[in-house]
């Protein structure tokens, strides 16, 4: 009996390393960017509408604000465009966005089609400023305090969970603003 | 509208694979008959459904249907109609589509084809294989729907990955789930196997064609996947030991292990524990596959949707799958354990031992690939294992396996002498050796490898050749197909050690750099940059270069490799021009712009010596495998086992 | 013993000591052909042993390739955001080799801190990055620009 069970007590050894390899690599991807707890880099970037202005991260300083990741290229930025509406609408703190890796026309074109939900956005074409901010894939949505200081990275698309969750922690950044 | 219909086809299959898994084997336990045959019919319906669910998705790739979320991710108003058909499985959510259908389409063959079966062991069976497709249904709706709306849908798609878009890729995923799916059959016939009463014994011989073309099909989808890896990668590799690869090669070993101890417990009834539990495994590492590539646990270049709830509901169902079945063979396998005595030398030995190094190989494989994750799990650090290790694992593990392989069918079973084998084999063996030595001198590819392998190949083939002449000479009726088949198989093996053998040892390679109208020479051909320029297809643009190829100074090929960019991904892919032959292909592609005003670019261009024989050998092997599972014996022995079952039923009937 | 148990007993030991063998061989070609992943910021941690090949990963630093005119030879700087290590290669380079994207050069370290790479490895897809390469970036702590 004991011989036969055997094949199972093996099995069961690698369901545990895969389980907890699974974590890991949740971990792995989630690892919070060292940037957490840090202030946000000063970045210069043209706005994406008026290329000329630029946007400086430290001219929001005073407020919580949101900045999310994307780029026409990206299909999951589509699945989450809707939340991104409700952000807007519903966070009381502007939601900024950061275009990542595109082109001009082809981002316009993206915001007519779908609609613009953004206070504005700041474009980094190359992905250089991207680097500075710790940013890996698309969509990313970084919460920012009123004292420059990122609170917050969210990875991947906001979805019903994540957009309450966020909601939470914006009204908890705005309940420390107004002390 | 059509997506809404889709989802509830795969619905409506879910409720019906639902009632298959639980009735019929309700219907075994209390020998109900009206119960069991239900489970012919409800096959059918499930396999309808699916069908249904897979054109309603085929119908929204062909009309463009960018409001289906799928659709959108993997398609473009662009990509020409073929490849719209294949990119239903070009993803992950309608990859799993394709599975389901296969499934079903399995279980319908399974059903049409079992009616001289006892009726009690079909039902289990199909409930066993029920079970499963109920697993995978859920799996599909609850977290990787292919039929999810994206409200307002893009004017236009994403594109299908531009390394998908080729007729390589259309039939390489199909292929290998047939065989994964395929192990469902022999996991099923295993189970029922050991849920069942008195017929235990009689399953192995029931499920070995099964078993058969399950391999038989997942050989040609691996040299599938291995031939579209050389000719679209780019970089003239046909087997990278990359985990996705890695994923379907582990079952494979274990069902080439399996087909060769079915032959043992089937003839002689010996280990037959041992052959359940190679037919669980056999299936369990199709599904551990399909997680490590779904997961996200591994790192891959072709790394599918990185899923952890994905990663998790699979788990949970091998949990479900591989613990249920392992449990139950620990509860019943003291009940089928019995089998003959056999002899130090004997057949039983020799695929004892075939099982041993193919079982041991499937473990090395599947330690190479979990290994960084053990690593990466103690904190010591992210490593990755380098091909060298499998291909040292490999050589030591077959050379026995070549060197014993062609004594094997010549042995006898229970008890035999290594002399009586040996000994006629030895012309043969000499002429193998020696002809491999003229052969390697002839081509002038003096290197360890390429005498081994040359050695090895001829002695399988000379091997099998002795064979069916002495299997031709000694019986009256010709050979049969059982034999035909192996002694084929055998032989493709063959052919395959010496293609990879010439391939590893005198491919030659030089990567230059080349303007248009200079000429490299390569191996006594001269390959001459003529012209590089523009040109247009459906979805891309390509920079093509334009090459004329002389042996002599006379002309023997024009060679155009291109380099595309997709216009919807912006994704740039490398077109390998090729010249194929039975000896050597030739392999040019293109690297990148050097130079924009010289217009020289970087060139890579290979001469692979005999690297059609590693996929020709493959070939060999399938249809082997096919001619096998075609032989009477299994049709005959059906029928009388049938027979014989009833007689012997009928007075305990009430 | 009767000679049916010796037999068995003889095939189990032949059995485990074929297995202990194999297995003792597996472990060393493994630790033979393992390779560590690094990243820039390891480099300039500890000295490496230069006898040994990495994977090397990062991001290809804007403005930093360099070809030679008449050659394959390739110069380019991998970075993590922190530190940054000189990476030569002579080759082709995958399609999707471009500046401010994932890498992964797999070669030696010479001593005086330049990558030799035998091959580069390009990310795939602009949404994924292999979860080495980010697992790196993650690790080099604070980016540049960040105000202490």
């Amino acid at each position: 009996m004991i011989r036969l069970l055997t094949p199972l007590v093996v099995f069961i050894g690698l369901i545990a390393l895969l389980i907890v390899g699974m974590q890991s690599a949740e971990e792995r991807k989630r690892v919070d960017s060292p940037l957490l707890g840090r202030p946000i880099p000063n970045l210069e970037l043209p706005r994406l509408h008026e290329p000329d202005n630029k946007a400086r991260t430290d001219e929001r300083l005073g407020e919580p604000w949101v900045l999310n990741v994307w780029g026409s290229w990206c299909q999951s930025c589509r699945v989450e465009h809707p939340y991104i509406l409700k952000l807007s609408e519903n966070a009381g703190v502007p939601v900024v966005g950061f275009n990542w890796k595109d082109e001009r026309a082809d981002a316009l074109r993206w915001l007519r089609q779908f609609g613009d939900a953004w206070a504005y956005h700041m474009v980094d074409f190359e992905g250089r400023a991207a680097i500075d901010l710790g940013v890996y894939g698309a969509p990313e949505t970084f919460l920012i305090d009123h004292r420059g200081i990122i609170r917050h990275k969210h990875i991947g698309p906001i979805d019903e969970q994540s957009y309450a969750d966020l909601m939470v922690r914006i009204g908890t950044l705005r309940d420390e603003a107004s002390q | 509208m059509i997506a809404e219909l889709g989802q509830v086809f795969l619905s409506l299959a879910l409720i019906l694979s639902l009632v298959l898994a639980t009735v019929p084997l309700y219907g075994a336990h209390q020998n109900k008959p009206e119960l069991m045959r239900m489970a012919h019919t409800l096959v059918i319906g499930h396999f309808v459904f699916a069908l249904a669910a897979y054109l309603a998705l085929t119908a929204a790739f062909l009309n463009h249907d960018f409001t289906v979320a799928y659709v959108a991710t993997n398609s473009n108003l662009l990509l020409p109609w073929f490849y719209r058909v294949s990119a239903v499985w070009g993803g992950h959510e309608g990859s799993l589509l394709l599975w389901i259908l296969m499934l079903a389409g399995w279980m319908v063959l399974v059903s049409v084809f079992s009616k001289n079966l006892p009726r009690a062991f079909v039902a289990r069976v199909l409930s066993v294989m029920g079970m499963i497709a109920v697993g995978f249904l859920l799996f599909t709706l609850l977290t990787s729907n292919p039929f999810d709306r994206l409200l307002p849908g893009p004017l236009d798609g994403q594109d299908l990955n531009p390394l998908l878009q080729d007729p390589g890729m259309i039939f390489h995923p199909p292929l290998l789930y047939m065989g994964y799916v395929g192990f469902a059959v022999a996991f099923g016939f295993a189970i029922a196997g050991l849920l069942g009463g008195r017929v235990e014994s009689q399953w192995v011989k029931w499920s070995r064609p099964w078993t058969l073309m399950a391999w038989a099909f997942l050989t040609v989808g691996i040299a599938l996947g291995s031939w579209w890896a050389y000719y679209e990668l780019g970089w003239g590799g046909w087997w990278f030991w990359d985990p996705v690869e890695n994923a379907s090669f582990i079952p494979w070993l274990i069902g080439t292990a399996l087909i060769h101890s079915q032959a043992v417990t089937e003839k002689r009834g010996a280990f037959p524990a041992w052959t359940v539990l190679l037919a669980i495994a056999a299936f369990s590492m199709s599904l551990l596959g399909t997680f490590l590539v779904r997961s996200g646990v591994l790192t891959s270049v072709h790394a599918f949707a990185n899923d952890p709830e994905r990663g998790m509901f699979i788990l949970g169902f091998m949990v479900v799958v591989t613990g249920g079945a392992l449990l139950l063979y620990a509860l019943r396998a003291p009940r089928i354990m019995t089998g003959k005595g056999f002899d130090f030398m004997s057949k039983e030995t020799m695929l004892l031992l075939n099982n041993v190094f193919f079982a041991v190989s499937a473990a090395m494989v599947l330690l190479g690939t979990l290994y960084p994750l053990v690593i990466d799990l103690m904190g010591w650090g992210q490593i990755s294992v380098g091909p060298p290790y499998f291909g040292a694992m490999f050589i030591l593990l077959m050379t026995p396996v070549v060197m014993l392989m062609p004594l094997g069918p010549f042995s006898r079973w229970g008890q035999d002498n290594l002399w009586r084998v040996m000994f006629p084999m030895l012309a043969t063996l000499a002429g193998a050796l020696l002809a491999a030595l003229v052969i390697v001198a002839w081509l002038d590819a003096w290197s360890w490898r390429a005498v081994t392998g040359w050695m090895g190949g001829l002695w399988l083939i000379a091997g099998s050749a002795h064979f069916l002449f002495d299997r031709h000479r000694s019986s009256r009726f010709g050979v049969p197909r059982h034999q035909l088949g192996m002694a084929l198989a055998h032989a493709g093996v063959g052919v395959f050690v010496i293609g990879v053998a010439m391939v590893e040892s005198a491919t030659y390679e030089r990567d230059v750099r080349l303007e248009p109208g200079q000429t490299v020479e390569v191996a006594g051909l001269a390959f001459t940059l003529d012209e590089v320029v523009s040109v247009k297809g459906p979805n891309w643009i390509a920079e093509e270069a334009r090459f004329s190829v002389r042996r002599d100074g006379a002309l023997i090929e024009k060679m155009t490799p291109q380099k595309r960019r997709y216009h919807q991904s912006g994704q740039t892919m490398t077109q390998v021009a090729l010249r194929p032959g039975l000896f050597q292909d030739l392999y040019v592609a293109m690297g990148e712009q050097m130079d924009e005003q010289t217009n020289a670019w970087s060139m890579r261009i290979h001469i692979k010596p005999f690297i059609r024989w590693i996929w020709g050998g493959a070939l060999m092997l399938a249809i082997g495998a096919t001619l096998a599972a075609s032989d009477k014996r299994y049709r005959l022995a059906r029928k009388q086992q049938a027979a014989a079952v009833d007689v012997n039923a009928a007075p305990s009937r009430p | 013993m009767t000679p049916r148990r010796r037999k068995r007993l003889t095939m189990i030991v032949v059995l485990v000591v074929g297995i202990g063998t194999a297995a003792a061989i597996a472990i060393s070609a493994l630790q033979e052909n393992m390779l560590y992943f690094i990243a820039p910021s390891d480099v300039q941690a500890q000295p490496l042993p230069a006898d040994r090949n990495f994977r090397l990963g990062g991001l290809v630093e804007a403005g930093s390739i360099e070809r030679d005119a008449d050659s394959l030879h390739v110069q380019f700087v991998v970075t993590d955001g922190v530190h940054q290590v000189p990476v030569t290669y002579a080759g082709i380079l995958p399609d999707l080799f471009r500046e401010g994207q994932g890498v992964i050069a797999q070669g030696r370290l010479d001593e005086s801190g330049v990558f030799h790479a035998r091959e580069v490895l390009a990310r795939h897809d602009e949404t994924y990055m292999p979860p080495e390469v980010a697992a790196a970036l993650e690790r080099s702590g604070a980016p540049h620009g960040v105000v202490e």
